[in-house]
């Protein structure tokens, strides 16, 4: 199907989000907006404006009650995806780099970045889930990232029992989402590496990171130990899983603008790269960005995925009916058994 | 000891090895100089004269010995006996130990006359070998080391199927592999700073040579263990003799060789070139770099960098010779393994300008003895006309000449089997406004050598290339170029053949087909000829190839019935930032790169087949180099030859099987293993969502968490969503001016 192009950022995406029906499309770039959008056809639902510099992300919960986002104006912002409305703004001494809500939406953590003095830091508050109601002031838990490089990514998975966060330097931790305790510290990806980005499954007892070591790799939230990789030939800037009954995860990314000597989209390997989740082989490839795909995300339900460039453009693809079918004949042949 | 990858400690171990490790050869050849002593040599086997005779017999020996160096009748001793006879030798004094040296290397074991041999050595040799004490007075045999078994150096041609290895380096790594058509390459060896600057198999595919700042290193056999080693400080390039007996080695700085080296002498102080003997390790003669003339700086004054012609020394197809142009002044043949002058004499050619050697023996009609033949060409001097010439070695008999007018340019290329040689002739116009092209090709086989001219190319050939035994080649010309254009012109491919002829004999050239308007700059013959890929490297707009078949099997067009070939287009390629081509010396695949050294823009390389068929992309960073083993000459006869060609079907059935085989194996395990991972996979999920919905049970909570009932759509409500689309569609435009 041709795929739906959402223009409505005047400079590069930095995040999107599917809501958990998959009905709408949350996109926030450096422009300073957030927009919703329909899925189905990439009509715009509507914006939310207050935020004074560059989003980082957003995030939205199970109900698709509440709206999060955090940016360079050093504030997390709550709001009634509804209306529109802004319920509530933390404030911080740095930028907020990632925000993202538990699986039952009762808690958001988000990520504070390293600079100047200031340490990387994890928070989660306790989210009070009636837009009508008193958000707390104080968080309920603050991780202070010290001795391991700064953190960029960070999720909850299942059961909101750890805080799982990827790192500057190629590392991921697991931490306890109760008592902030570090339990685990790994290096899945090569040392010195930036981890892009941390999608969830479903269940969120797995997660894929992104890396600008070129590879994504799949990774047991309770362990951490590695269970595949998908390499690539370009850095990483995101990977999502997709949904089961399909079993891929797509990978995007590209040359950074500013290490791409021409200006020809074949040389920065914009595309969105399809691999099979259980054999790490590629499948497929989308093209259509002309800069580098800075996220990507996956319908829930699984009929299509979005992805934000740094081209300023949201591309929606609704999956034909032959990426449904194809199947493997190892898979085939289970699914007979 | 040289390392085996598997002996290697991939830290510590081969840093040392980096680091040539003459220590071996510095105790054998240890010199310790007596100072002042080393310009005087002496020499030994002299007849025996009585004194009235003695002064004839030095000026003799004087005419030899100052042809090497500068010495005179008063440093000349000759040591006479009681009885008033001279003693048979003599001392001499040579102005530097340089002189000295190169005395006793081109002087020693040269006979006088039938009964006497000189034998010239340094005084401190005699001094340091001869002194009392050092020599035992009982003759001991030396001890001959028992017979080692060497590594089989063409091992690799017994690889059951056939497979050609190719060496690829990238980044630190040099690697060889057996290729393979299917699937990945197949890794054998790879060693970091196995080189310090590029890779190089000889010419039959036994050594891999890797280049030091030290030297040049040869490496091979199954181990891949180091063969010989060839000392020359600043190496930069290496050539082979054909026959892998002989290798030239060049420094673009001169050498600076101390007194003591263990494997140099003085002798190569200040040399560029080196030419040795690969079996024996050992330098056979070295030369300085002949700079061609010409202005040393360009209208502003800067320096102007002149091209080295490479190889400077030409070797003749069996290595007989090796010759090196004097620009202008006539050529130089050396004989081997001697390294002497022929008849102790250049061959004189004014005013040359290129020669080339005959690539295989050339057999000419007519001619029973052996000789060898090189092609050479001299501008227009004054009023005498341009000359292209063959001559005959030893006989230095000029076969055939041919004068041409108007010639700005002109390049020589020969016919792999010595067939023909062509000459590719640039010529300007009387007033050298406008530019065009001859061709002028020698059958050099055919009685009298006659020449063939191709004369309708209006545009300047940028390329020519013979198909490898065959008697068919293309061209490509280029139109004028725009000035200050930022593209060049495009350019045009030409195709030729011979017209049938009756016999054996070979007709007359004619054109095929011209293809306008390409960029095409390369031309790459299939090793077997036939096919050809016609490419544009080394540019930024395009990068295409394309693959011809000569033979084609279809339909032939009616107008090319009496061409001896049928031209087909096979496939079109393309290959982002192309810079090199390589084909396999089976001429069954083609390998094209993008290094590092040329550009920085998705280094990596492809694999064709010879048709054209894309079988592998592989992007590598710091991608630099790959390099096919070349093979050695077919030992098939011709019978055996026209035999497995006639019986080409039931071969082809044979390997059909194997690689069907081969294939359905790797199929196999490639479906084992995808299988073996669905079910640890199947088997993970199972247990952790066993685990999860114990732990929500526990916890008391729904199996589902909040955000997967998001998407369950309830089955009772039968409320159908509606999704309202507005669509808005301009029906009429109109524009109204108001005024």
């Amino acid at each position: 199907m041709r795929p739906i192009l959402l223009q409505g950022h005047e400079r590069a995406l930095t995040q999107v989000k599917f809501s958990k029906e998959g009905d709408l499309i949350f996109s926030v770039s450096k422009d300073h907006i957030i927009c919703a959008w329909y899925s189905a056809n990439g009509e715009r639902f509507g914006a939310y404006k207050a935020h004074q510099g560059a989003l980082w992300t957003v995030d939205v919960d199970p109900t698709t009650t509440l709206l999060a986002s955090g940016g360079a104006d050093n504030t997390i912002r709550l709001w009634e995806v509804k209306t529109g409305k802004l319920l509530k703004t933390w404030e911080y001494g740095t930028a907020i780099k990632r925000v993202e809500f538990s699986e039952d939406g009762r808690q958001l953590l988000g990520v504070t970045e390293k600079r100047a003095g200031q340490l990387s830091t994890i928070i989660v508050y306790d989210i009070n889930q009636d837009p009508e109601g008193q958000q707390p002031n104080e968080h309920s838990l603050r991780i202070v990232v010290d001795d391991i490089p700064k953190v960029t990514v960070a999720g909850f998975s299942y059961l909101t029992k750890y805080i799982i966060s990827g790192h500057e330097d190629g590392s991921v931790t697991q931490y306890d989402a109760k008592t902030g305790e570090e339990l685990k510290h790994t290096y899945p990806h090569e040392e010195g590496s930036l981890v892009t980005d941390l999608q969830w499954s479903s269940d969120r007892t797995y997660f894929i990171t992104a890396s600008k070591d070129k590879t994504a790799k799949l990774i047991d939230a309770t362990t951490l130990d590695v269970l595949k990789t998908y390499v690539t030939d370009t850095p990483l800037n995101s990977a999502a899983i997709t949904p089961e009954p399909t079993n891929y995860v797509i990978l995007g990314g590209g040359q950074a603008a500013m290490d791409v000597t021409t200006t020809s989209a074949r040389q920065g390997k914009f595309e969105a790269r399809f691999y099979h989740k259980i054999f790490e082989e590629e499948v497929g490839r989308v093209r259509g960005h002309f800069g580098p795909l800075n996220y990507v995300a996956v319908d829930p339900t699984g009929k299509c995925y979005c992805s934000g460039g740094e081209d300023g453009y949201v591309r929606v693809h609704h999956f034909d009916p032959p990426y449904f079918d194809f199947k493997f004949e190892v898979e085939r042949e289970q699914e007979r058994r | 000891m040289a390392p085996s990858f598997e002996q290697l400690d991939p830290e510590t171990e081969y840093e040392d090895d980096e680091e040539i490790d003459f220590s071996d050869l510095r105790e054998q050849f240890e010199t310790n100089m007596e100072e002042g002593l080393d310009t005087f040599i002496v020499i030994d086997g002299l007849p025996k004269v009585p004194a009235a005779n003695k002064e004839k017999l030095v000026k003799f020996l004087l005419r030899s010995l100052t042809k090497v160096g500068k010495t005179k009748e008063e440093n000349v001793y000759m040591p006479m006996g009681d009885d008033g006879v001279s003693e048979g030798f003599a001392f001499v004094e040579y102005e530097t130990p340089a002189q000295a040296a190169a005395a006793v290397k081109a002087l020693h074991a040269t006979p006088l006359d039938k009964k006497h041999t000189m034998a010239v050595n340094k005084l401190t040799d005699i001094e340091r070998y001869g002194r009392e004490g050092r020599i035992d007075e009982n003759y001991n045999p030396p001890e001959i080391p028992a017979f080692e078994e060497k590594e089989h150096l063409r091992w690799w041609l017994g690889d059951a199927e056939g497979r050609d290895q190719f060496v690829m380096y990238r980044g630190d790594n040099v690697g060889v592999y057996w290729n393979e058509r299917d699937g990945q390459p197949e890794p054998i060896v790879d060693r970091q700073h196995w080189t310090e600057s590029f890779v190089q198999w000889s010419p039959k595919g036994t050594y891999l040579t890797s280049m030091h700042n030290q030297g040049v290193q040869l490496w091979g056999g199954q181990n891949w263990s180091r063969q010989k080693r060839f000392m020359h400080p600043g190496v930069n390039l290496v050539d082979f003799s054909p026959d892998e007996r002989f290798l030239t080695t060049w420094s673009h700085k001169p050498m600076e060789i101390s007194e003591g080296n263990p494997v140099l002498s003085l002798e190569e102080d200040g040399k560029n070139y080196i030419i040795w003997d690969i079996a024996t390790a050992k330098p056979l003669r070295s030369f300085v770099t002949l700079d061609a003339p010409g202005p040393t700086l360009d209208p502003e004054g800067n320096p102007v960098k002149k091209k080295i012609q490479w190889p400077a020394f030409k070797w003749s197809a069996d290595a007989k010779y090796v010759a090196r142009m004097n620009y202008k002044q006539g050529i130089s043949v050396y004989e081997l393994p001697s390294m002497r002058l022929m008849d102790k004499a250049s061959v004189k050619i004014e005013g040359i300008e290129d020669f080339e050697w005959c690539p295989s023996n050339p057999q000419r009609e007519g001619k029973r003895d052996y000789e060898q033949l090189f092609c050479y060409w001299t501008p227009e001097m004054g009023s005498n006309p341009a000359k292209v010439g063959l001559m005959s070695i030893p006989s230095k008999e000029i076969v055939r000449t041919r004068n041409l007018f108007n010639v700005s340019d002109a390049k020589l290329h020969w016919q792999s089997e010595s067939a023909f040689v062509c000459v590719k002739v640039d010529r300007h116009s009387k007033s050298k406004k406008s530019h065009a092209t001859n061709l002028e090709i020698f059958r050099v086989k055919e009685k009298g050598v006659p020449v063939e001219v191709v004369d309708d190319i209006k545009e300047t050939v940028v390329n020519f290339a013979w198909e490898p035994k065959g008697d068919r080649f293309v061209l490509i010309t280029a139109g004028e170029a725009v000035a200050g254009a930022a593209v060049g012109p495009k350019t045009s491919v030409a195709f030729f053949c011979p017209e049938k002829a009756k016999g054996n004999a070979v007709g007359n050239f004619k054109h095929i087909r011209t293809v306008d308007k390409k960029n095409n700059n390369a031309i790459h013959w299939s090793p077997n000829g036939r096919f050809v890929v016609v490419a544009t490297v080394l540019n930024q707009q395009s990068f295409d190839l394309d693959f011809y078949d000569f033979d084609f099997e279809g339909e032939k067009e009616e107008k090319d019935k009496d061409l001896t070939a049928n031209l087909q287009l096979m496939a079109t390629a393309d290959h982002y930032g192309l810079t090199d081509i390589e084909w396999d010396p089976s001429g069954r695949f083609v390998a094209t790169s993008a290094s590092v050294w040329k550009h920085r823009m998705e280094n990596g390389y492809h694999l064709y087949s010879f048709s054209g068929q894309l079988l592998r992309e592989e992007p590598i960073e710091q991608f630099k180099q790959w390099a096919w083993r070349p093979r050695p000459e077919r030992l098939l006869s011709k019978e055996e030859m026209k035999n497995v060609r006639k019986n080409l079907r039931e071969y082809s059935r044979q390997f059909e099987e194997a690689d069907l085989a081969k294939r359905s194996s790797a199929d196999k395990a490639v479906i084992e293993a995808r299988r073996r991972q669905l079910d640890e996979w199947l088997a993970w999920r199972e247990r952790v969502q066993a685990d999860l919905a114990e732990e929500r049970h526990d916890l008391g909570l729904p199996d589902l968490s909040d955000e997967q009932r998001a998407l369950v759509v309830d089955d009772d409500g039968d409320e159908s969503k509606v999704v309202e689309e507005i669509f808005e569609e301009i029906l009429e435009e109109s524009e109204e001016v108001i005024e």
